[in-house]
């Protein structure tokens, strides 16, 4: 599936009217908007702790190249390896290195919106090597060649129907004639096709929820296990994150795990939480024999020092996502990008360039709800803006948008020239509501009138009655 | 007498005069000295929501000069308010002449409602309004600026009005200013969602604080050829709720 953030309009409109597609959706209050809303209430002082995680984030942004350099010391001390990699090209390269090195065929990945952002997938299937997605929803939607549509549940434009129609197109050995209705059911096959994999993988790929630099340790939240089972069973594990995920140590990793999970699905905390801090040590009983973390930068520190930096404090717990009534209305793959959502629009004009990223700013009404439930407080419309701004100073606002802005800005400039353009206007329009009490259309005004009408004004301005009353 | 310096707003302006004399009337009836300054045109929103820093700094310097010799700038709208009171200092930060002032005129600028109840104690109203209704709180108004529990104060002193709760009331309306003409299909499914939801509880009036939502929310339901009555909470709470209401026309 082609990603085309320049389609969004074409995508979104064929997506609102897409059926199945509005059914899954309107699971997001049930799934996600209560169990959060549930969780913030319920906690003794939620508030409180947001802006402790804002605060632990942005001393760690602040920080970031000391915090760092401890990770990476504290991952080595371990008998751990550290990949510094510049840009998405080096990360996956990074990466195919390490599994050629270790003649790894066959990779079990757990769930990672960064290998998403690397597109990781495609370039190891080029060379050779089979990742194989272990996370539920993720396993889905590599069967569908399908990008994740959210980022905790990849698969959440989907019916349980969809999903049936998925297994029987790929688990071919079983018997078609199966029955699939119920999630349960649904659930145990993939488990029953995913162990085998587990077991052959010759190394395993995860991402971190965070890295706590003290303990060099990478630390992620699961409810299916299957983290685990990636990082633990085959011989070489590789974490592959961004580098703004470190902060200080476990403890700030404890606060913002609070956040997280409340924030993402409304949960205390997930079925599992797996610290990992390196290779099996002498007397361990598990874990692998190598152990990676490869640090990918891929234009974070492009935002530090810019008014988008607090963007980089993002734990991806989805909660913008999951409030946005944009989001909610055209789901996540009209965005045509990795990164939907709120947490898109601010992310995205730096990774995938203004242009390109155009209309994920934009396509906001800035109702503010996105940072009303940000764990860490990130200022999401005032970021959307920002981009906004860039776009009208690199010359990149659309011409037409532009012509009519500027239009309105320069009377406005004019109180005078304003007045009377406002006397005329509403006069002119009361005329055309007639008596009707609205205006049905207008020429260069499509937009408005592509959906709704005008109502009528009352005839006069408020300024010229106020003057007459006088 | 506390001096305030009514900011009319550039829709009420041209599209709907009657809530400004509305608010003038709230105003006064609360004690205020209430004065219009006649070079003031708009907030300079658009552009700044555009990404047109440079009007928006023109616009609001303009604003600065015109009110900052009031006690107070009241707004009837949540979202001209709020870039009053949330973004001039931001806007003008870095203007030295400016940059104090756009504080100052910060702190004293309001939305109306909250206005009269927080600032004037104001705790009921003399209006009658015969209908079932349901109230829009406006995304500025409610995260932006913070005012919930105000206009449902006043409006249940308002005799013949029964409010009925809006399910998803936090919910955006589809609006957003440019927003709804760069993107009117986006805007149209969530104006129907919260039609749709005015429509359950059953009644024939949906009030709210900002004129944008209004025009946008009313103009779909003109298109729909639905009967809901649209009007802004401020005629509502200065009697002035009986007349023609937004969009509706002659028999």
């Amino acid at each position: 599936m082609k990603q085309d953030p320049l389609a969004f309009r074409e995508a979104a409109h064929k997506a609102m009217d897409d059926p199945r597609l509005k059914l899954a959706l309107g699971r997001i209050k049930s799934h996600f908007q209560l169990g959060r809303g549930f969780a913030a209430t319920h906690y003794p002082d939620f508030e409180r702790l947001r802006d402790r995680g804002a605060d632990i984030r942005a001393h760690a942004l602040a920080n970031l190249d000391t915090l760092l350099g401890t990770f990476e010391r504290s991952v080595i001390a371990r008998g751990g390896h550290v990949h510094w990699a510049r840009d998405a090209k080096e990360a996956r390269e990074i990466v195919l290195g390490i599994l050629n090195e270790s003649g790894a065929r066959t990779v079990t990945k757990g769930k990672s919106m960064v290998t998403e952002e690397i597109a990781l997938n495609p370039f190891l299937e080029a060379n050779g090597i089979v990742p194989i997605e272990t996370d539920l929803g993720e396993y889905i939607i590599q069967l569908r060649d399908e990008p994740p549509s959210h980022i905790i549940a990849p698969a959440f434009h989907l019916n349980k129907e969809d999903v049936a129609d998925a297994f029987r197109a790929a688990h071919t050995s079983l018997d078609p004639a199966r029955n699939l209705d119920e999630r349960t059911t649904l659930v145990l096959e993939a488990r029953q096709m995913l162990r085998e994999k587990f077991e052959a993988a010759d190394a395993g790929i995860t991402g971190a929820n965070f890295l706590a630099a003290q303990e060099g340790a990478a630390v992620i939240v699961t409810n299916e296990g299957n983290g685990d089972l990636t990082r633990l069973l085959p011989r070489t594990h590789i974490v592959v994150t961004g580098i703004e995920k470190v902060v200080p140590d476990l403890s700030d990793v404890a606060v913002l795990l609070r956040l997280l999970t409340r924030s993402a699905t409304g949960q205390a905390i997930t079925s599992y939480v797996s610290v990992m801090t390196g290779p099996r040590a002498a007397g361990e009983t598990d874990g692998p024999e190598h152990f990676h973390v490869v640090l990918v930068d891929n234009g974070r520190t492009r935002l530090m020092g810019t008014d988008a930096e607090d963007t980089l404090r993002c734990i991806r717990c989805s909660a913008c996502l999951n409030h946005c009534p944009i989001y909610a209305a055209v789901g996540g793959h009209a965005y045509g990008a990795t990164y939907p959502g709120p947490i898109g629009a601010a992310l995205n004009p730096n990774l995938l360039g203004l242009a390109a990223a155009h209309h994920h700013p934009n396509a906001s009404t800035f109702c503010g709800r996105c940072a009303e439930v940000c764990p860490v407080k990130i200022p999401l419309p005032k970021i959307m803006r920002y981009w906004r701004a860039r776009e009208v100073a690199a010359g990149l606002a659309p011409a037409s948008a532009r012509f009519g802005l500027g239009l309105w800005a320069f009377a406005a400039k004019r109180p005078a020239l304003y007045r009377f353009g406002a006397r005329m206007a509403t006069r002119l329009l009361k005329r055309l509501a007639g008596k009707r009490g609205a205006v049905k259309a207008l020429p260069l005004m499509g937009g408005w009138f592509a959906v709704r009408d005008l109502p009528a004004p009352q005839g006069k301005t408020f300024q010229e009655m106020w003057a007459e009353k006088k | 007498m506390t001096r305030v310096g009514l900011f009319v707003t550039c829709l009420v302006d041209l599209m709907r005069p009657q809530v400004g004399f509305a608010a003038v009337k709230l105003l006064e009836a609360a004690g205020c000295e209430v004065h219009v300054p006649n070079a003031q045109t708009c907030c300079g929103q658009p552009a700044w929501n555009a990404g047109d820093d440079k009007d928006t700094a023109a616009l609001a310097r303009r604003i600065v000069d015109v009110f900052e010799e009031f006690d107070y700038v009241v707004a009837p709208s949540g979202s001209c308010a709020g870039m009053l009171r949330n973004h001039y200092p931001d806007v003008l930060k870095d203007d030295p002449a400016y940059a104090e002032r756009a504080r100052a005129l910060a702190a004293k600028s309001h939305e109306l409602i909250s206005f009269l109840v927080n600032e004037r104690g104001t705790d009921h109203v003399i209006a009658r309004c015969e209908a079932t209704a349901c109230y829009h709180d406006s995304c500025s108004a409610l995260r932006e600026m913070g005012v919930k529990a105000e206009p449902r104060t006043l409006l249940a002193t308002v005799e013949g009005l029964t409010l009925e709760p809006l399910k998803d009331a936090e919910v955006c309306c589809g609006f957003g200013g440019l927003f709804s003409v760069k993107y009117p299909e986006i805007s149209e499914r969530m104006a129907d969602d919260k039609i749709s939801d005015a429509a359950c509880t059953g009644a024939d009036t949906l009030i709210g604080p900002d004129l944008g939502c209004l025009l946008h929310l009313a103009g779909r339901m003109k298109r729909q050829g639905k009967a809901m009555r649209v009007r802004h909470v401020a005629e509502v709470l200065a009697d002035m709720g009986e007349g023609p209401a937004l969009g509706e026309g002659e028999p």
